[in-house]
């Protein structure tokens, strides 16, 4: 399936999914050492987000979980792209300056959690 | 989203890497919240100065755009580092983290920006004047500059912030559109209040029940008569912790209330309210408090003299730290205060403050006049609380 989404930061990245229903909070949700998803109750928590295509709704917490995100990419332990259905300020703000394509405006309940997803610019490509 | 040539050269390049990267960091935001263009902002105020907040990440950002040739284009200011610059081994900061935050400031004077560190950037200089687009970080500032001041600011972070005072640019939307400014919401305070805890009480009350939502609901106020300085920017920092707020109005008091009629639903606030809002933030005996603290936000002039007569000729039995800007230190050299409020063994924590200090592990409990102080140090440092007037406050630390 190909869907085209609004482009936040451009590039081409490719991955297996990671698809979460919920928020995620880069600051404090996330170990910037390890990128293992450590919100109690999170329904990724105990999952790395290294090298994955993360998908989830909207990012939410602190606005200084964007240089989380860049702390993860200097670790080699970042996503390799994020697609949310809403971007807000906190992740499209660290997927720049972390250089971490993302996309959002799409319907992220149709990815499904496993499967190889591929990113160029707006336009997410994966198996379903 | 429509560029000006300019905003366009900046965005391809033509003013350097971290110029580049700022233009990115601003046309995204305006892409996602539906910003038509860019607008001129004449003043700055960057959040994400404490090493301790930043770690090494942030700090290696901060070098790359300083390094990628990052200028301001505007006055811009910082908030609160994690230490007094000054003075850091008097407050127990080791040096290693001296060291990490000297790095910081350095990124941030290579880039021109004026390492004021302080949460209230208008009690010296950084004083927007009504009607004026700004790109503000530091929740109790923005909501200081918005509703007391008039100014336009969304509540930017740390690095659209910086974005902002090196391209002087930020995206038009939210705040900074006339219909967006309108109350949602009418309070109606049924209660007479006097002194920074009963305002902050006030932005405790009515913020826990602002819903969480990307956009809080803006208050209209009425039943308040009047509000010093002081009170104002207690409330401010209260309202901006516990509601997520930027913007509110005040009827009498603040610039824009006039333009409005209240809204018709009106939630009342009580003195009971009040009451159960200051009590949900005590929760320390006396006996548990070891760390007593004034100045969140910053303490100005007038909150220091009030302080030295406090405190003149008396001895504290606790780690009691005075915490304000630089430039209001100054004065209170000045004026003598410094000499009498040191004299009782209180220390000044200039550039800092209780919330962004690496303070964790080192105490108990936290007695203060401050709601934000509160909040953050159960959430951040795990301290209990005790939430004072500001009299009451010194009698802790001299206990």
């Amino acid at each position: 399936m190909k869907l085209i989404g609004r482009k936040i930061y451009g590039g081409l990245a490719a991955g297996e999914a990671l698809v979460s229903s919920m928020g995620v909070s880069f600051y404090g949700g996330v170990d910037p050492e390890t990128g293992v998803i450590v919100e109690k109750g999170h329904d990724l928590e105990g999952r790395s987000i290294a090298g994955k295509v993360l998908v989830f709704p909207t990012g939410k917490g602190s606005t200084v979980g964007s240089y989380t995100l860049y702390r993860l990419k200097k670790a080699g332990k970042a996503p390799a792209a994020i697609i949310n259905s809403q971007c807000e300020t906190i992740t499209a703000v660290g997927c720049i300056i972390s250089e971490i394509p993302c996309v959002d405006s799409l319907p992220i309940d149709r990815i499904l959690n496993g499967v190889h997803v591929r990113i160029e610019e707006d336009t997410v490509e994966f198996a379903g | 989203m429509k560029l000006t040539p300019d905003e366009q050269d900046i965005l391809e390049g033509k003013h350097g890497r971290a110029a580049a990267k700022s233009m990115q960091i601003l046309f995204a935001l305006g892409t996602i919240y539906g910003a038509e263009h860019m607008v001129p902002v004449s003043s700055v105020q960057i959040a994400g100065v404490s090493y301790d907040n930043l770690g090494d990440a942030g700090l290696e950002f901060l070098a790359e755009m300083a390094d990628g040739g990052g200028k301001t284009r505007v006055l811009a200011t910082l908030n609160p580092a994690g230490m007094d610059v000054e003075n850091w081994q008097a407050l127990g900061i080791s040096p290693t983290f001296a060291e990490k935050q000297a790095l910081v400031m350095q990124a941030f004077q290579r880039m021109g920006v004026v390492t004021a560190c302080s949460c209230t950037p208008y009690l010296f200089g950084n004083l927007p004047h009504f009607g004026e687009h700004i790109a503000w970080a530091e929740s109790s500032a923005v909501c200081f500059a918005n509703s007391v001041l008039g100014a336009r600011t969304n509540r930017e972070g740390g690095p659209s912030a910086l974005a902002s005072a090196l391209t002087g640019r930020t995206p038009a939307y939210g705040y900074h559109l006339p219909q967006e400014r309108r109350p949602t919401l009418a309070v109606q305070v049924r209660s007479s209040l006097s002194g920074t805890l009963d305002f902050g009480a006030l932005g405790v009350a009515i913020g826990r029940r602002l819903e969480e939502r990307r956009r809080p609901p803006i208050p209209y106020i009425t039943g308040v008569e009047q509000a010093s300085l002081e009170e104002l920017k207690s409330f401010c920092a209260s309202l901006a912790t516990f509601g997520g707020s930027a913007l509110f109005h005040i009827q009498g008091i603040t610039p824009e209330a006039s333009l409005y009629s209240p809204p018709e639903d009106a939630w009342v606030v009580t003195g009971d309210d009040l009451k159960a809002a200051a009590a949900s933030l005590n929760e320390a005996g006396p006996a548990e408090v070891d760390f007593v603290s004034l100045g969140c936000p910053h303490l100005s002039l007038d909150e220091i003299a009030r302080l030295a007569s406090l405190l003149e000729g008396r001895r504290v039995s606790k780690t009691f730290w005075i915490t304000t800007s630089r430039l209001v230190k100054h004065l209170a050299d000045r004026m003598g205060y410094t000499a009498l409020i040191e004299a009782s063994g209180a220390i000044f924590a200039v550039d800092t403050c209780c919330v962004v200090a690496p303070i964790k592990g080192r105490f108990t409990g936290l007695a203060t006049d401050s709601a934000k102080a509160c909040y953050y140090a159960a959430s951040k440092n795990k301290f209990k609380t005790r939430f004072l007037p500001f009299e009451q406050v010194v009698e802790e630390a001299l206990q």
